[in-house]
């Protein structure tokens, strides 16, 4: 064994250098040009950052689009999901309160129209998305709260519904906090 | 068809059209042809000088194996010391702390091993200098020491019978620059285009749009994420893995992660066929292997789409599976992912096991407990060669002739090794679950840093099925995990650490040794008696004993946890 130990000690110094110095300082170079240059691609309001364009933010106002449910509170310092079980009888119970208090909060809004996703924690805890469907069932609550038309809130859903990649692989989805962004700059 | 199935068959036929040239290019790369990297030899012939390493000196089956476990525990020395002293050392802005030994052992298998089971959370655990040095570090060169191992195997039936089966210090360092750091290259430059960080900055304070302040994670994550999907890794930069928007941004990335990391598996199954120039037999790897898959993530599919019961009684618009799940990915996408990860030893994430469906968590476990189909970096051609030793023993046997393979006589020796191979998967993830339940039972009240009483973060069948998931997971070298599982403490950390050690080093050193062997033997051309292994009839066999020697040892374990939840949740 003793004549593998040096060319191993050896070669392990070398792939440190090629793996673990050069490949990600390298990498952190072509970064460089891309969108956010490395750091994470920023969103402003007049200047002032109010968050990153990728990572789902907390809403709870009556007058913004509300995300989905988050194990970590909306906190990107950590990430994670709720690791509940499908049967799970507390989570059910969760997802039960869940649909109690949005009809509350969206007294137009019937049971039959929520979406699951809505109600259920996602994986991250930071989904910056949510579906079309979850938007459009919001309107009417943004609309009192804003006194500002229906139509003009569904224009900028539609407005910010991005579609599918290329047209036809996976999911259309919203970004909540573009969406958001843009309600504020409604006048 | 909607756009979301539509996503995932595009996306496994690109995997299939990148793989075959790629299969071809790593034949010629081992076999020392001409290849566009060319360019590389000077480079490598300057490490092979500074290493003190002759490439030309040709090894038997068991000096590769002496070279493959040295260089191996200079890595778990050298690594042991850097997480338990990270804390102390540079580039740690986000001021994380150093590792506690038990955590530092178990991090430091895990990753030795291929595994990536992650007891941290990388966001709090682990700092900036240990995911470059020790993370990045060894998914970069675990991910080689299989592909090189496998290399050794194709050496020992390329030719007549010989015991000289090429450097395993030639294929190491050859799989790195020719294969891993060059396509890394190309997947980190597309994350980064699509917002995945990759500076060094540390955390970020800001005031979201309603006015809360939150931190916002990041740093030199691109290129981790790259080497984590192309060696089948799995370990996450973030904590949610790849279901973390900034280490999976959006539904094309999610294309290039879950194509990087079945990439290379499928690739080495060409490979496997240029190299030896039977094409034919590695189609035929390629198909069973393929069946194999669609055994597992059609059921994983129809159950994952067809969304939990339990919300149908809630009266809401849909049941859509969406719990861990993320918008932008969709059930669909996640599902096939889950299969993906779990048939190939991988284990990133980009929706939360934990919360699948019954029969999806049934499926994975499956795939882990099988892990053959397509399989690991190098070593799921490894672990198929020993369903396929055995195959043609049992075929043997049906027909009354000598079993042979590939012109060589496989006798009790390589027999027993096969064997004990294929039954050393079951035997210590049932035994280790068997202890961990009893564990849990009679002494709830251990004073560990997690009791046994708070180990389940669910109740009554899906609680077992977090035990079984854990030790599955490492055996299989897989690293995902039911993470609703309290798993960072001595009782976890230690025995998840041996039964990564065993899951590894065996199953690598065995079909090399049996490969040895039946190399050295004396070659006697087919003939009309010799039974083909390149057929279709021959497939189906192998199929069958793996389905029956790996999934039916696991049936009761699976009875006791998915199978009677998917029969409580109706």
């Amino acid at each position: 064994m003793k004549k593998y130990i040096l060319p191993s000690l050896k070669l392990t110094l070398v792939m440190i250098i090629l793996c673990s110095a050069i490949y990600p300082l390298l990498i952190a170079g072509i970064s460089k040009m891309a969108p956010g240059k490395g750091n994470g691609e920023k969103l402003q309001v007049n200047g002032k950052v109010v968050g990153y364009a990728n990572v789902g933010q907390k809403f709870t106002e009556d007058k913004y689009f509300w995300g989905r449910p988050s194990a970590v509170d909306y906190n990107a310092a950590g990430s994670g999901g709720s690791n509940k079980g499908p049967s799970n009888p507390d989570y059910l119970k969760i997802v039960a309160e869940r649909i109690d208090s949005f009809l509350v909060h969206n007294p137009s809004v019937k049971r039959s129209e929520i979406p699951a996703e809505m109600v259920t924690a996602s994986g991250s805890g930071l989904d910056p998305n949510i579906s079309p469907k979850s938007a459009k069932i919001q309107i009417k609550r943004i609309a009192v709260a804003r006194n500002v038309s229906e139509e003009k809130i569904t224009e900028l859903v539609e407005k910010n519904t991005e579609k599918p990649l290329a047209g036809l692989l996976g999911p259309e989805k919203i970004n909540v906090l573009k969406l958001n962004i843009a309600l504020d700059n409604l006048k | 068809m909607n756009t979301e199935l539509i996503g995932i068959i595009v996306t496994f036929l690109i995997t299939v059209l990148l793989a075959f040239p790629l299969g071809k290019y790593i034949a010629k790369v081992f076999k020392g042809e001409k290849t566009f990297t060319d360019f590389l030899n000077p480079l490598e012939r300057f490490i092979f000088r500074f290493c003190g390493i002759d490439p030309n000196k040709e090894m038997n089956w068991k000096q590769h194996m002496i070279a493959l476990l040295s260089i191996n525990m200079v890595w778990f020395v050298y690594a042991f010391f850097v997480l338990i002293f990270q804390g102390s050392l540079f580039l740690n802005p986000d001021g994380n702390p150093s590792m506690t030994p038990d955590l530092a052992f178990n991090t430091d298998i895990s990753f030795l091993v291929n595994c990536n089971l992650q007891h941290y959370s990388g966001e709090t655990g682990i700092t900036y200098l240990s995911q470059l040095i020790v993370i990045t570090f060894l998914q970069f060169v675990t991910a080689a020491t299989g592909i090189a191992a496998v290399v050794v195997l194709f050496r020992a039936f390329a030719g007549k019978t010989t015991d000289k089966l090429g450097n395993f210090f030639v294929f190491f360092t050859k799989t790195l620059t020719r294969i891993l750091i060059p396509i890394c290259i190309v997947i980190a430059g597309l994350l980064a285009f699509n917002g995945t960080p990759a500076s060094f900055e540390g955390k970020d304070s800001i005031v979201t749009l309603q006015g809360d302040s939150v931190q916002v994670s990041r740093g030199p994550a691109a290129g981790m994420i790259a080497i984590k999907h192309l060696g089948t890794n799995g370990g996450g930069w973030f904590g949610a893995n790849s279901t973390h928007p900034l280490e999976n941004p959006n539904y094309f990335t999610n294309m290039v992660e879950v194509i990087a990391q079945v990439l290379i598996p499928i690739a080495l199954i060409f490979a496997f066929g240029f190299f030896i120039k039977r094409r034919k037999l590695a189609y035929i790897i390629f198909g069973v292997m393929t069946v194999g898959m669609l055994t597992f993530l059609i059921p994983n599919l129809v159950s994952e789409t067809s969304g939990n019961p339990a919300f149908t009684h809630m009266g809401i618009a849909d049941n859509a599976a969406m719990e861990g799940k993320e918008v932008r990915l969709g059930v669909t996408a996640s599902a096939y992912w889950q299969v993906v990860t779990t048939i190939i030893s991988t284990g990133s994430v980009n929706s939360m096991h934990d919360s699948s469906m019954p029969m999806s968590g049934a499926m994975q476990l499956l795939g882990m407990m099988t892990n053959c189909f397509y399989g690991g970096v190098g070593v799921g051609i490894l672990n198929y060669f020993v369903f396929l030793i055995i195959a043609v023993f049992i075929s043997g046997l049906m027909v009354g002739r000598t079993p042979e393979f590939m012109g060589r006589k496989i006798e009790a020796r390589e027999m027993k090794i096969a064997s004990m191979i294929a039954l050393l998967h079951p035997f210590i993830i049932l035994v280790g679950t068997a202890i961990s339940s009893y564990v849990l039972v009679h002494h709830p009240e251990a004073s560990w840093a997690v009791k046994p009483s708070s180990w389940l973060n669910n109740p009554g069948n899906h609680g077992f099925s977090e035990m079984l998931y854990e030790y599955t997971s490492s055996a299989a070298n897989n690293g995902s995990g039911f993470e609703g599982l309290g798993d960072n403490n001595v009782f976890w950390n230690i025995s998840t650490g041996f039964v990564l050690i065993l899951g590894r080093f065996l199953p690598i050193i065995g079909p090399v040794a049996i490969a040895g062997l039946l190399a050295a033997k004396k070659y006697t051309p087919e003939a009309a008696g010799t039974l083909k292994t390149d057929t279709v009839t021959f497939g189906i066999m192998t199929y069958a004993v793996i389905i029956i020697i790996a999934a039916l040892a696991f049936f009761p374990a699976l009875t006791l946890g998915p199978i009677a939840e998917f029969f409580n949740l109706r």
